[in-house]
């Protein structure tokens, strides 16, 4: 039989490339960001930090249908001090504010936050006294993922919007100065 | 020994040997943010002073300066895991106020709706029960059949979660075909599923020693609480809003009652499932009963109050007339007050609405079931174990939306 | 046990004292602020009249009535006749005191903290009365019709996002 073997194939299953870099007998050299890069993105562990509908619509994505955990998200840790990603589905009120930032700032290096939701990103359809305006009041966002509440596949979207850019950052973002004073204006140390 | 300077324990904890616990508000075990300070002596929870309100979005404020119709996304949004029924509820609500009768069929459509709800309501609390006590098996069985009734709401009404479904008076489209299937399949499959659920916990040895007797609430001090719903049900009390005061012709309905005796976490759990086997034959006996009546009424004949079907609009004079006044919110609203409840899966959901005639309510209030039986944790939890505490929080099923409003 | 009834006895027992309404089918009764603890023991406590389960405790705020601003509405109901009816108890704005119910309905705890929550009602005798939805520090009663939906120190929008008018001149005056 022909080599490789390669059974199954059909156009729906994706193959993504390898990284550039310099092949040879039994090793592969390519630059260190982009292995890590790789790495990083594959496993990324989310905490859930579902507070409402956005919540249920989360706990769907987790379940069988709309499987969140064949792109790396297998095991949700509900330590702060375990995870990487933190997904902040559903109303954030003020009240809650300062702890949502307490968690973020328990969160070790490198971190990520997805806002899920409409309530999450900007304040949703409650624009009253008491809700938070979009989490990126108190903490550093990098997905947006709108809807309300935004379909699993939704979700499943702005994850893989973020694994985009976990494969691509560089290995020196969170030591350079623009991050260090995106910190600053948050006031997190 | 000296007291650590990082440490700030509770005044005289100390000589009490009791430890402060805070079980905060975000926590796997607690489905929702609430917080509960609890001070425990080894296991055993001596008291908890509970807080609420993180998430609290100002429904009633919001409610005053929206139009009727625009109030049912924020009533989806108060018990989000059976939405459909809250949305039916306001749209009770108005049309009691208004004075509009609904036809049959609109009737029994709307009770398989509702009955829906109630099952994607407590297959999610009897499968955070089971996940509660380490059976996760149950949890991700059982969501394959919520994607299902996701399903069948997003032929009705186009959304899975937050439905906004219905309007005043019925509902904005007819069923078609492909939700006729998905509920007959739905009907077909879920029986034999949920046997095997019930398999998993119902005579489990684990299950059953870790939840009984944990968090027992009896008849007196719940209704001396003002619980309702699956929880006073299972302290022994049988009173359902669906046959106190029916609506929606569920009187036309034949289905049981279960009750429970001790209230504890197990009768709590029991009493779910078997209002989800109720639940299934209301929804069969709906669907007997529609084969008798007009497949194509879906709404009542109230034009000033029930938006038009956009062919009318674009034809006739008076639809785009009514049309125009119910989008601008300029219908008349009869000025008055009125309750009506109806059965959620937490129990009774009431709605308050005052009307001054003008195009927002005065005031609406939700009497909201999850708010008003929270109040009776503490009680429950007393003397009991750290782990029966866990497990009494989730049996009880607060949903967090409708904690806070 | 019809409406009829149960206003009978009320009139025999507290006299002129009450105003009767029944609007779609419930009977609600309006009672003088301090008598609102007495009407609700009475309704508990007469046999044929056993209204022992509270369902329901607001606030309704009517900054035109003077002197009677704030109402606070409670919800009965007898569950063994089924009966349900609705009692209205009304208080100034300035001095907003009414007795809690706390005695009768231990589930009016919760219920009454919401209320003073939102509007600032008073409840003499309430065990433990603080905010309870909102923040501890907020300093204003937020369901009061005078005060706006938003946030009022809100820097990022202003009225005029909100539809009410703001920086565009309504009057003469505002023209300078």
């Amino acid at each position: 039989m022909p080599r490789p073997v390669q059974y199954n194939t059909n156009e729906k299953v994706k193959f993504v490339d390898l990284p550039q870099g310099y092949a040879g007998e039994g090793f592969y050299a390519t630059s260190f960001d982009k292995v890590v890069g790789l790495a990083r993105k594959n496993s990324l562990w989310p905490l859930p930090f579902a507070t409402s509908c956005c919540g249920i619509e989360f706990m769907a994505t987790m379940g069988s249908n709309y499987d969140l955990a064949r792109f790396g998200s297998e095991r949700m840790g509900f330590t702060p001090r375990q995870c990487d990603m933190l997904l902040v589905a559903g109303t954030i009120s003020k009240k809650l504010g300062p702890i949502l930032r307490q968690v973020y700032v328990q969160m070790a290096e490198p971190r990520w936050v997805v806002a899920i939701g409409a309530c999450a990103s900007s304040g949703g359809i409650f624009d009253s006294y008491s809700v938070l305006q979009g989490i990126d009041q108190v903490i550093p966002v990098d997905v947006y993922v709108p809807g309300c509440p935004p379909r699993p596949e939704g979700i499943i979207d702005g994850i893989l919007k973020l694994q985009e850019l976990v494969g691509n950052e560089s290995l020196r973002r969170r030591t350079s100065d623009q991050y260090k004073s995106l910190m600053e204006s948050y006031g997190i140390q | 020994m000296t007291e650590p300077q990082h440490i700030k324990l509770a005044d005289e904890s100390l000589a009490k040997q009791s430890t402060t616990l805070n079980l905060g508000p975000t926590h796997p075990a607690t489905h929702g943010v609430f917080q509960n300070v609890l001070e425990v002596d080894g296991e055993r929870v001596l008291r908890t002073e509970p807080t609420i309100g993180y998430i609290h979005r100002a429904f009633e404020k919001i409610a005053e300066r929206r139009p009727y119709y625009q109030i049912t996304p924020l009533t989806d949004r108060l018990n989000y895991c059976s939405a459909p029924i809250n949305n039916i509820g306001w749209h009770l609500t108005v049309e009691k106020l208004l004075g509009i009768t609904t036809p049959k069929r609109v009737d029994y459509l709307r009770v398989i709706v509702m009955e829906l709800a109630r099952i994607a309501d407590h297959l999610v609390c009897n499968s955070v029960i089971g996940v509660d006590t380490g059976a996760l098996t149950g949890f991700t069985y059982v969501f394959q059949y919520r994607e299902k009734i996701y399903e069948i709401f997003e032929e009705i009404c186009g959304a899975r979660l937050t439905t906004n479904m219905g309007r005043f008076g019925g509902f904005e489209r007819n069923f078609t075909q492909a939700a006729w299937d998905k509920l007959d399949d739905f009907m077909a499959t879920l029986p034999k599923a949920f046997k095997e659920f019930e398999d998993l916990l119902n005579r489990n040895r684990i299950f059953m020693e870790r939840c009984m007797g944990a968090g027992p609430l009896t008849a007196e001090m719940a209704l001396a609480y003002s619980v309702t719903g699956p929880n006073l049900r299972a302290a022994g009390v049988d009173y359902d809003v669906r046959v106190a005061n029916p609506y929606s012709s569920y009187e036309d309905f034949d289905f049981k009652i279960p009750v429970g005796t001790t209230g504890d976490v197990y009768d709590r759990f029991m009493v779910r499932n078997l209002e989800v086997w109720e639940s299934m034959g209301i929804i069969s006996q709906a669907i007997e009963k529609l084969k008798d009546l007009d497949p194509s009424v879906y709404h009542a004949d109230v034009p000033e109050f029930y938006l038009p079907d956009k062919h009318k609009v674009y034809t006739q004079m008076e639809a785009l007339i009514y049309h125009f006044k119910i989008i601008m919110g300029e219908t008349e609203i009869l000025p008055g007050e009125v309750y009506h409840a109806v059965e959620g899966g937490n129990g009774e959901v009431g709605y308050y609405l005052i009307s001054d005639g003008g195009r927002a309510p005065y005031r609406l209030h939700f009497r909201r079931p999850c708010f008003i039986y929270y109040q009776v944790y503490p009680e429950i939890i007393k003397n009991g174990l750290l782990s029966d505490a866990i497990v009494t929080l989730s049996s009880l099923n607060v949903i967090a939306g409708e904690l806070d409003a | 046990m019809t409406n009829e009834k149960i206003r009978e006895q009320l009139t025999e027992k507290f006299g002129e004292q009450l105003s009767f309404e029944t609007p779609y089918g419930m009977l609600s009764v309006t009672a003088p602020a301090d008598q609102n603890l007495k009407v609700l023991q009475f309704l508990f406590d007469t046999e044929e009249l056993g209204f022992r389960f509270l369902t329901d405790l607001t606030a309704v705020h009517y900054p035109d009535r003077n002197g009677k601003e704030l109402v606070i509405v409670y919800h009965l109901h007898n569950l063994f006749e089924n009966v349900r009816m609705r009692v209205k108890v009304a208080v100034p704005v300035e001095k907003p005191d009414v007795f809690t119910a706390t005695s009768l309905f231990p589930g009016a705890n919760w219920m009454e903290r919401e209320t003073y929550d939102f509007y600032g009602v008073n409840f003499v005798g309430h065990p433990d009365l603080r905010r309870i939805l909102n923040a501890d520090e907020m300093d204003y009663f937020p369901l009061r019709k005078e005060y706006t939906l938003e946030d009022p120190k809100r820097t990022d929008k202003d009225d005029e996002m909100f539809g009410r008018g703001g920086k565009i001149a309504t009057t003469v005056s505002d023209v300078k």
